[in-house]
This record gives structure tokens, sequence and C-alpha cells, in this order.
């Protein structure tokens, strides 16, 4: 017998403690390849709940949670730890600091921000040249990364050092209906895996699976995928909702999801098909208890699904993302309705799983 | 006592965009309310501030000018709830993409610069900056509120909190020309140790980003003998490497050109020579680009000087200056206020 609490089985819920740990999950910096601070986070937060835990030679969490019903299918369920950020690169005079990006960020988000550099957060901005040193030529060209400088102030040279992470300062915010913040990309994933491990599912056995470097390649998720070999995985991440207006009013057809429509299933992204007795199944999970969702419109982008579905000899794979705008920029706006029904579809689809659902028709 | 970071921190943060200053004449306002024998407000809103002299009146009258309006955004409509918005002063559309800034509604709202992906732009605006006219500021809110809380017109500040940098080094929006006020501030709290023969009028001027209103305005109404504009100017740094930067840190910038009488520049220059205040000298071959200009040609012409304070990344939301090098700024006003003779002007000399 663990000692893991055996007791909390109600269905999970988002409410003040949740969003309290989605506010310190987002204001943590963990770039790419640097996950520390999150991965701290994590471990404390499931330890009472996990029968194992692991973390792997590249830093992922991996957590089991047993099941208590046999037969069980083992459902790995996948979130990244990782952000976009910053590398500083090379140490210039005056506290200034020449950096590299980290995943995919539009260098014309650089501009004007304010950044935490290193494990202490020491304080720093990107500025610009002042708007009286440019032409009107130049103005119409993208300020290129090495022209930008990380500023620690001067004599700041020796509060950080070439190879320390850097990431946007802001700070979380909820805002109406709205959550704000730098890293929602995806520590909104993080926070409802954290959610499913402390109300494990009793059908299933969980393997949960807190991922590195998915910004840069889903190189965690490959990893744990086959240390894991599960029956099957499921996604949590966060996708763009591109759903502004056009330039000149025209329907948007590529809004890819919507604010405020719930749960984005995906079907297909650059990265992967997603399995269809798995859609069927969320999406009749989602209509059976009125959840709101959304199909994710099939297109690019990707997710960890696209390494773990063909780890080993293949994985039944699909995703499911809290809608947010704004991705890889200083800030992400969602919406906590949509976190909530992220949640509540996943945690009923896990719980509803039916053991046979990889004999069924795939068609 | 004012404590420079503190009243700084305090007062770069208040809104007060051009034509627009309120906020921040209050705040002011209550800094020079203790340290100046009268506080005027101006037909245009520059606040005016008097400590007389000790000399016989009539008094000469020095008039010290920093700015108190700041550069921001100001709404012009609405799309499903996402504004539209303009610029108030100048802004550079390519630091907006991701900034943080309130909406001043029918009452403050948190929101954020966006900047739409490219597939939603005409394919010749893409994978280039923005144009203004395509950023949007989303406040989080449904469109029916947003409705009901913000009408064309409404402003928007930077909201970037002040940050604390190496180095006594401060960052954030409004520094220029907030920084300056501060200045002014510590130069009038100096003041009070000491006697001075001119009346001192420290102005708190209005609309510098877009018009100099204020600057054209308050030299008409005091009618001073010597007016001096205090400003930031740039400092070295990433994008500024030529001879209109100054080191960062190292004193304030005494201003040379047509904006700015020659003998006052001298006496600036030997004083902080004296008094071993660390400063450059900044060419300004045309346009100061700061109150000076306007001031000069007030009624039947005005005797200037412009003292600069470096500051890096001007009219972004995170410009950067040395506390230090607004003590100085102050403590040199302060300086040459005291040493001021009741005849200085009449023995002012042209160089030639």
């Amino acid at each position: 017998m663990t000692d893991r609490i055996k007791t909390l089985k109600s269905a999970p819920k988002i409410g003040a403690v949740q969003i309290a740990l989605l506010e310190k999950l987002s204001n943590v910096t963990a770039v790419s390849g640097d996950e520390g601070e999150v991965r701290q986070i994590v471990l404390k937060e499931i330890r009472p709940y996990a029968d194992e835990v692991k973390v792997d030679a590249l830093g992922n969490v991996l957590v089991t949670v047993h099941a208590s019903q046999k037969p069980s299918l083992k459902v790995m369920v996948d979130a990244h730890m990782d952000e976009v950020g910053f590398m500083l690169v090379e140490a210039g005079e005056d506290g200034l600091f020449r950096f590299e990006t980290v995943g995919g960020i539009d260098v014309r988000q650089l501009v004007g921000k304010a950044v935490w550099v290193g494990k202490d957060h020491v304080p720093g901005v990107i500025g610009a040249k002042p708007i009286h040193h440019t032409t009107p030529e130049e103005r119409k060209n993208t300020i290129p990364l090495d022209a930008l400088r990380i500023d620690l102030g001067p004599g700041g040279g020796s509060k950080a050092k070439v190879g320390d992470r850097a990431t946007f300062a802001t700070q979380f915010a909820q805002i109406g209906p709205s959550l704000r913040g730098k890293a929602l990309d995806n520590r909104l994933g993080i926070a409802t895996l954290i959610e499913l491990v402390k109300h494990a599912p009793p059908n299933i056995e969980l393997q949960a699976a807190f991922t590195v470097q998915e910004e840069i390649g889903l190189r965690g998720a490959r990893v744990a995928a086959y240390a894991f070999n599960p029956d099957l995985a499921i996604a949590i991440d966060s996708t763009p909702a591109v759903d502004l207006p056009t330039w000149d009013g025209s329907e948007n057809c590529v809004y890819n999801c919507r604010l405020d429509l719930g749960p984005a299933i995906y079907l297909a992204d650059a990265g992967t098909l997603a399995d269809p007795r798995l859609v069927r199944h969320l999406v009749a999970t989602a209509e059976a208890l009125h959840i709101p969702y959304q199909f994710r419109q099939p297109g690019g982008g990707g997710t960890d699904a696209g390494a773990i579905h063909k780890q080993r000899a293949g994985i039944p794979s699909i995703s499911v993302s809290v809608p947010g705008r704004y991705a890889h920029t200083a800030v992400l706006l969602a919406r906590l309705a949509d976190w909530q029904a992220t949640l509540a579809l996943v945690y009923q689809a896990l719980v509803r799983l039916p053991a046979d659902i990889l004999s069924l028709p795939r068609e | 006592m004012i404590e420079l970071s503190v009243f700084l921190k305090q007062l770069m943060t208040q809104a007060g965009l051009s034509a627009f200053e309120t906020p921040a004449h209050a705040v002011i306002a209550d800094a020079w309310r203790p340290l100046v024998d009268e506080l005027i407000t101006s037909k245009v809103g520059s606040l005016h501030g008097l400590r007389r002299g000790r000399g016989p009146a009539p008094r000469p009258r020095l008039l010290l000018s920093a700015h108190m309006d700041a550069i921001g955004l100001m709404v012009t409509g609405s799309t499903d709830g996402l504004l539209r918005f303009t610029q108030i002063g100048g802004v550079d559309p390519r630091i907006l993409p991701g900034q943080l800034v309130t909406v001043h509604g029918r009452r403050d709202l948190p929101a954020v610069v966006v900047q739409p992906l490219d597939r939603l732009l005409p394919v010749a605006a893409r994978e280039k900056p923005v144009a203004m006219e395509y950023l949007f500021i989303d406040t989080g809110l449904p469109a029916a509120e947003v409705a009901s809380l913000v009408r064309v017109g409404d402003l928007a500040s930077f909201a970037q909190v002040p940050i604390d940098l190496a180095g006594d080094a401060l960052a954030g929006h409004s520094l220029d020309d907030r920084a300056a006020v501060a200045a002014v501030t510590l130069c009038l709290q100096e003041l009070q140790y000491g006697s001075h023969a001119w009346d001192v009028w420290a102005v708190a001027s209005v609309q510098e980003e877009v018009s100099f209103a204020g600057a054209y305005t308050s030299p008409f109404e005091i009618r001073p003998d010597l007016a001096i504009a205090i400003d930031v100017t740039f400092a070295k740094g990433p994008g500024v490497s030529d001879y209109r930067g100054f080191p960062l840190g190292k004193g304030p910038t005494l201003g040379m050109g047509p904006n700015v009488h020659p003998a006052i520049y001298k006496t600036f220059n030997d004083l902080a020579e004296e008094l071993d205040i660390p400063h450059c000298l900044e060419a300004m071959p045309r346009h100061s680009g700061t109150d000076a200009f306007a001031m000069q040609v007030v009624a039947e012409g005005i005797p200037t000087m412009v003292i600069g304070i470096p500051l890096r990344y001007m009219h972004t939301p995170v410009e950067v200056v040395s506390l230090k090098d607004i003590a100085r700024t102050g403590h040199l006003l302060a300086e040459f206020i005291a040493r001021l003779e009741p005849d200085y002007v009449q023995n002012m000399r042209w160089d030639e």
C-alpha cells in the first residue's frame, strides 16, 4: 500500500486554488531545455497522489497512478512544461547581452519588452532605437534580432551570464472572463494534468507525462512515450485562437479555433492525424454531458501527439487544447470557461473510456 | 523630503497623455505645494510653481520647464470588442505588439496591444512591421461589455510597471519627460536650504510631444528673463552609437546650438566644472526637440538653455534612465539658481 491519497476521487474542478496554481506556473520560467522551475512545482503538487514518479534523462516528469479496476487501458496524458523564450549568447559592455530565441517567436514581438533573466529572474529590458533616429524607410523593416539586446542596466553584466535563459516579464492576471500570462501555452495544460493526477480516474492506468522541449521539436514526448509504452495517448496543449476580425471585414475563415467555444479537439495538424476512435469518444462524451467543444480547424501546427503516435509500434493519439489568443508573445489570453471545459472533457472522457475502444473499427 | 525613486515611480505611472495631463498634474502639484509660494495652472493646463527670490522687487524671473505630458494611444473604433487606435505623440508601431496598456474608458481597463497573424492581413502587409491601422487593443472582455465601457476618443496609456535595473537605473514608460520633472522637483527641494535672488518659476508643461502648446504659452504668461528646458536626451546603447548619444549614468548634457544662448551654456559648463559634476556637451545643430525651441521665440524672445538627461530607448515603454543623472541635474540647477546675480542677464555677452 502506498501512502498516496486515495480519498479524493471526485471530478476535478477549477476554482481559486487551481487558478492560483496556474498563476504560479505562468510566472515561473521554463524555457525549452531548462524546465526546472515548473518541474519542481509539478513534483511538489503530484507526489502525494502518485504511485510512481520518475524524472528521466531529459527532465520529463513521468507519473503513474495505477488503475483500481481491471482490465484497464494504459493512457498517457501529456502536457509540455516548456515555454518559448530566450538564451543569452554573448555578453557585451555595460550590462548588455546579445540573445537568441528558443522556440517559435516572431521577432516583431520582442521590441520594447521587459524580461526576466536567469533563475533569479533578474529584471531587464529589450529596447529599441528611438523613433527620433529612425527614417520612414527604416520603419518599414522589422528590427532584426541581432540589433536587439537584453539590457540589465549599467554594470549589470555581473548579474547574468551567457547561457542563462530569459522570458517575457509578464505577470499573470485574471481579467473578467479572461486569463492573461506569458506562458499559458502550456501551463494551462500542466495545471490541467496536475488536476487529473489528483483526481485520477479509477478505470485507467494513468500515465501522466509532464514533458520537456516540446517547443523545439517534441523531444521530451518522444522518449516519454517510449518509456510509458501506453495503449493510447491524449496531449493537452494550448492552440491559437486566431479569431480576430480580418483587415477588410470579410469573413475570417482561418480562425483555427475561437475563444469561448470550449476545448479544441484536433482532427489533423501538421504532425498528427487524430485517431478517429478517440475523436468519436471525445465528441460523444462532450455531447452526452453538454460540455462545449469545437473542432480545431485541420491545418498546421502540432502538439506532442506528433511524436507520441509514431513511437514504438504506434500509439493511437489525440490532442485537446485550450484556445488562446496571441500564443508565443508576451501575453497569451485565454478564457477561464474554456479551461474549465477542457478539464471536464478530458476527465469525463477518461472516466468513460471503454476498455475495448481500440477494438472498435477505426472508421 | 522627496525620495527620488519613490516619487518618480509614482509620477511615471500616471497616465497624463498630451492634452490630458491631469493625472500627472495632480501628483506634481502635491509634490511642489510645500516647496513653492504659489501654485497656478495655466489656461492650457501647465502647472506653474513660483518660489520667490530674496532680492529686491522687481526681481528677475527664471523659468524651468519640464514637460509632464506622455505619449500614448487613442481609441478610434472597435470591431467585435477589439479596439482600433491611433497615436498621441510619436509612437513607432514596431514597439506596440504585445504591450500592456490601460484603456481609460468609463473605468480603467487592463488590456494588451495585439498584432493579428499575417493571414488576417492584406498580402502586402505580411512579414513586415504591422501598421498601426491593423493592430488592435484587446481588453479580454466580451464585446458587449467593451461597447458599454469604451468610446471613440478614450485614451490608452502604457502599463509597463517600473523596473529597477542594475547601476541605479530605472526602466519604464513616460520617463520622457517625468524624469526631468523629478529633477526640477529635486532642485526645488534643494532650494529650501539656501537663498536665491531671482524668482524661480518651475513649470510642468503640457503638449510638448505634440505642439509645444505649454512651452509657447507659459513663458508668455510668466515673462521670464531666462528660461531653461530640462528634457531627456539620447543615451548611447543599442540603436544609438553616433554623436547624438551620451553615456548613461555619466551626468547630464549641456545643450549647444541655435536654441541655446551661448552665455548661459558657458555659465553652466563653468559651474559643472567647478562643482565636479560630470557632464557632456550636446551638439544641437537645429531644432533641439525640447521646450526651448518654443520658449526662445515667445513674445520679444527669451534667452534659453537646454539640459538633457540621457535616456535609452526613448518613446518605448522600457525607457531607461539613471537616477544619478536625475539627481545631478537637480543639483546643478539648484547651484545655478543659488548663484544667479540680479544683473546676470544684463551682463550676458555674445562671444564675438
